[in-house]
């Protein structure tokens, strides 16, 4: 092997960035429509509301149960299929690979958080539910207002832990050859037979960004831990 | 519909099913060999990670923060396609030239066994962390050397109180070894893929997969179960329940 040459990376920086960039709005996209569904779901399972709670559970485990990369391969093989069922095509209706990776990850991340909030609502205090039914709160109205607001709090440095993962397995998008950043790295480093750089940037970047996250996530714990329960 | 799993492929006379079977032994391999690299690792780093020697100490923080930060994908990467540029000539031909598997394998082996091993470092640091600190003052009142405190008194009692959440990281190793397809492990995602692609049957092929690989959760959850059932020091869990009994039996209730 010649001496490495990081200039390779240098010339390649505009396309890395753009995949840096989908690999965040992945993970955004994760997140969000993670921590909606996630909520519902907990709050189904939570409430014991019939016929769904059974359900939800058994999504949860299904889905904690497989790897990331089998969900990817069944939305990107099944959903052509399920639509073209729903919609009454004649053929198979291909959403793409980009598609594929933004359902993917909110249904797959909307189990874990669900998990993470479930354990969350559990942790709340029985004495929080009757001062609301003493107020003459509605149900909608103790969670919106009393219950949620302090789960999120609580359980917000495990669920920003869990999103410095989903950035981290955004890098498997790799098997729908999708341009993350990890994407981006390696055809450049095909393109120009320079492996050992890319690789290794590539790898420095995203130590870097999770380490980086880490700390933050450290001292937002810290310093808005609700005190009594510190 | 048939069931596709049972037919002969197309050239040859094993099953489709031979090819499942053939992922889940891969699978199955690199997970247990991994997670018993990782266990070991893990504890060592572990124990680093609260050792009072400064130096011993923020190496491993190190480790942890290399190994847990970058994705298994980047590191099995790295021991694939750049680890043999970087050593020496003979070596790197030697490692890129081992029989097909194994070329496979032994990287992915790498990767997966140290990202794991730095996520269960994490977990016995945080169980050493709850320890009382009466058992570190006691293990040192008692003259015992710093080894046997952490073999002794730490470890046992610390790796107790982390079974739970090291079930979930053994249940993470086995959904990772899927990451070895990415560097030509023919492992059960892949072997899945492979039928898929000869027979067009998707939703059988992904379908039979995702069963194995519940049953495989089932196996970790039951056999983490049973050591943490086994290992139990009567007396000391936090559980409520036996204790509830015991008072019960007190009362002649």
């Amino acid at each position: 092997m010649g001496p490495l040459d990081f200039s390779v990376v240098a010339n390649a920086l505009p396309f890395l960035l753009n995949g840096l960039l989908f690999s965040l709005e992945l993970t955004v996209i994760g997140f969000a429509g993670g921590l909606v569904l996630g909520t519902g779901l907990a709050l189904i399972r939570h409430l014991e509301v019939p016929i769904a709670a059974p359900i939800a559970s058994v999504y949860i485990t299904l889905m904690r149960s497989i790897p990331l990369i089998m969900v990817l391969f069944w939305f990107f093989f099944l959903m052509p299929l399920i639509l073209m069922w729903a919609t009454g095509a004649s053929r198979p209706v291909p959403i793409g690979p980009v598609w594929t990776a933004f359902i993917t990850f909110t249904l797959f991340e909307a189990a874990y958080y669900a998990e993470i909030i479930r354990a969350g609502l559990k942790a709340i205090p029985k004495g929080q539910y009757e001062a609301c039914k003493a107020l003459a709160m509605s149900s909608a109205k103790t969670y919106r207002l009393v219950i949620l607001p302090q789960v999120l709090r609580t359980v917000s440095p495990i669920l920003l832990t869990q999103t410095i993962i989903l950035f981290q397995d955004t890098s498997l998008v790799y098997v729908l050859s999708l341009t993350d950043l990890l994407g981006a790295a390696s055809k450049i480093a095909q393109r120009d037979a320079r492996l050992v750089e890319m690789y290794l940037t590539v790898a420095i970047v995203y130590m870097l960004i999770c380490s980086l996250a880490s700390q933050m996530v450290t001292m937002l714990r810290k310093r808005y831990a609700i005190p009594s329960r510190a | 519909m048939s069931l596709v799993l049972f037919e002969q492929v197309q050239e040859g006379d094993e099953l489709y099913l031979d090819w499942l079977l053939s992922g889940l032994g891969w699978t199955f391999t690199l997970a247990i060999t991994g997670w018993c690299i990782a266990f070991a690792i893990g504890i060592l780093v572990g124990s680093a990670r609260t050792s009072p020697h400064r130096g011993i100490a923020v190496a491993a923080r190190l480790y942890v923060e290399v190994f847990r930060n970058i994705p298994v994908i980047v590191q099995m990467f790295l021991w694939y396609f750049v680890l043999p540029e970087v050593l020496p000539a003979n070596l790197g031909d030697a490692y890129k030239k081992m029989p097909l598997p194994w070329a496979s394998f032994v990287p992915a082996l790498a990767a997966l066994s140290l990202y794991t091993a730095a996520r269960v470092a994490e977990q016995v640091r945080a169980g050493i962390e709850a320890l009382p600190q009466g058992q570190c003052a006691a293990a040192q009142a008692l003259g015992m050397s710093e080894l046997k405190m952490y073999r002794l008194v730490l470890l046992p009692q610390a790796l107790r109180i982390i079974t739970p959440t090291l079930t979930s990281e053994m249940m993470g190793i086995f959904k990772n070894t899927s990451v070895a397809l990415t560097i030509g492990l023919l492992e059960l995602t892949a072997q899945a893929r492979k039928i898929n692609e000869f027979t067009f049957q998707t939703f059988q092929a992904f379908g039979a997969a995702t069963v194995v690989y519940l049953l495989l959760a089932l196996v970790v959850y039951a056999l983490m179960h049973w050591l943490e059932a086994h290992y139990r020091t009567p007396g000391l869990e936090p559980s409520r329940a036996p204790r509830a009994k015991a008072v019960g039996a007190k009362q002649g209730v």
